[in-house]
């Protein structure tokens, strides 16, 4: 995916609430929202917790894996900008954590396999790493 | 209930549209609705309008009641998608309820210009985590949700392509529709391009131009009026996420139809039509399976084991659905209401449903986020 830096590609438009998320990222690791008052995780980024509505929320690191709910592989995209890149897999993970995201998962269409195990293999795009899936190691052997 | 439709009004969908503009299609659509009532301007007291119709954000009630000469004594954005259509009969019918008004206009139009790209000043949680993924517009988006019942269910392919095959051969029964005189067979549905895989092109609405108005009105109004008027039944209407990784585990409409059943006081098995929101092949299935006609995850030998047309088991979408006649944006919501009125007036013609005393209209907006359900009963 090293092409993916010689293409503008639309970024993340990025709020003061959601920034910590983008922040910690650009070192590496993902973190997740967590309720104080619930314990449940929370993604996206937000001011409360839709769980409980409590504000009391921390960072915390999280495991950055999970399963992959569904996919769909990309043949006509929606944006132009990722025309160059189709055909090209995008899937719903739902994280070890509990909360689903959508992300860009990089592996060949044949691995591709419902509940299978996925882990975050950051991907830089424009200055800002992106949390893309793969499929886990293990998994492929 | 004491409301009734008494006026329909719709354009013939077009594929662009030339020299219009999203009020002059407003005005075009609430001129037929008012014709076909047999009403004047200046008996609207309510209006309902989409969103940002005309190029304009904000106000939008007010620029369309400019534009058309009225003064609402109510008047709304109703801005659910597709399920904005059937979401304002049933806000015209509680405010008329309420007493703020007696007689409210539903409109929806959509200008389709060739290479009009719309631009968009999106910065929502779907433009911040969606979009950077390679995620943008509704086709991923149903996709996604049409691989995830494939998987959970082993749905298939050709059970989808018949939801097509249907709306196309019934289509050929409406002069309107844009794929009148175009039927498709199965095997055209599965030949078809692949745009978001599982989604093959056929299997996705075609944008259009075109506008649809309703006119609802009080019962005493109504009985006066120069049509049967097709009474409001019963509603339901749930939202319940925006981006498609945040859709719950549930049936889209497993709150929605039971609850507008409820009201109407109605089984399934009382309904004559099935006018249900079809963007995508998927979204009928996932519906048909929200009615309890079927159990989830077994929509496939339901299709395959009855007939869909007028004269069918469970006549479904007899207009063409929105993917036999086009969906001009939010006004491809209304069609599914228009169809159900001229359906129970008994107006339909050689596609005339015998017997038909009740209909199920949904709407679908969003990526089966935001979902309305309304029953609507004819005149005895």
């Amino acid at each position: 995916m090293t092409h993916l830096q010689n293409i503008s590609l639309p970024g993340p438009t990025i709020t003061p609430i959601t920034k910590p998320f983008w922040e910690h990222l650009k070192k590496g690791v993902i973190m997740l929202q967590r309720c104080n008052t619930c314990e449940e995780w929370i993604f996206y980024p937000r001011a409360h917790c839709p769980h409980c509505f409590s504000e009391s929320l921390r960072w915390e690191q999280a495991s950055g894996r999970g399963v992959l709910k569904t996919w769909s592989i990309v043949h006509r995209p929606g944006n132009a900008a990722w025309k160059p890149l189709a055909p090209y897999v995008v899937g719903v993970v739902e994280l070890k954590e509990g909360p689903s995201m959508l992300s860009h998962i990089l592996t060949d269409h044949s691995n591709l396999a419902y509940q299978q195990e996925v882990e975050i293999d950051l991907i830089t795009a424009g200055n800002q790493p992106l949390p893309f899936f793969k499929v886990c190691e293990e998994e492929l052997n | 209930m004491s409301a009734a439709i008494v006026g329909i009004g719709e354009l013939t969908p077009v594929r662009y549209s030339e020299n219009k503009t999203t009020l002059s299609l407003i005005a075009e659509s609430v001129a037929a609705a008012l014709k076909d009532a047999g009403l004047q301007k200046d008996d609207i007291d309510g209006l309902l309008v989409g969103p940002q119709v005309g190029e304009t954000p904000q106000h939008v009630p007010a620029t369309v009641a400019e534009y058309l000469g009225i003064a609402p004594a109510m008047a709304n954005t109703v801005d659910l998608g597709g399920a904005t259509g059937a979401g304002m009969v049933w806000r015209a019918a509680a405010a008329i309820q309420m007493g703020m008004c007696e007689t409210v206009v539903c409109v929806l139009a959509n200008k389709h210009e060739k290479g009009h790209v719309p631009t968009s000043p999106n910065r929502n949680p779907i433009r911040e985590f969606d979009v950077p993924f390679g995620a943008s517009g509704a086709n991923t988006s149903y996709a996604l949700l049409k691989r995830l019942h494939m998987e959970k269910y082993g749905s298939k392919q050709e059970d989808f392509a018949e939801i097509a095959y249907w709306a196309r051969k019934n289509a050929q029964l409406n002069p309107k529709a844009m794929f009148h005189g175009q039927p498709l067979s199965v095997q055209e549905v599965l030949a078809s391009p692949m745009i978001s895989d599982p989604l093959r092109l056929f299997e996705i609405v075609m944008p259009v131009a075109g506008g649809a108005a309703v006119i609802v009105t009080s019962e005493e109004k109504a009985i006066r009026g120069q049509h049967l008027p097709v009474f409001l039944k019963g509603a339901g209407e749930k939202i319940t996420h925006r981006a498609v990784s945040q859709a719950p585990d549930t049936l889209p409409f497993s709150y929605s139809i039971p609850h507008a059943l409820d009201q109407a006081k109605m089984k399934i098995e009382d309904i004559d039509l099935l006018s249900l929101y079809d963007c995508y092949t998927s979204v009928v299935a996932t519906t048909l399976e929200s009615t309890g006609l079927c159990a989830p995850g077994e929509f496939g030998d339901f299709i395959q084991n009855h007939t869909f047309g007028h004269d069918g088991d469970f006549p479904l979408n007899t207009h063409g659905g929105q993917l036999g006649f086009g969906q001009a944006d939010l006004a491809g919501g209304m069609s599914h209401v228009i169809e159900a009125v001229v359906q129970l007036r008994g107006e339909a013609g050689s596609r005339q449903i015998p017997d038909a005393w009740h209909a199920l209209v949904t709407g679908n907006g969003a990526t089966l986020s935001e979902t309305t359900a309304l029953v609507l009963g004819g005149t005895p």
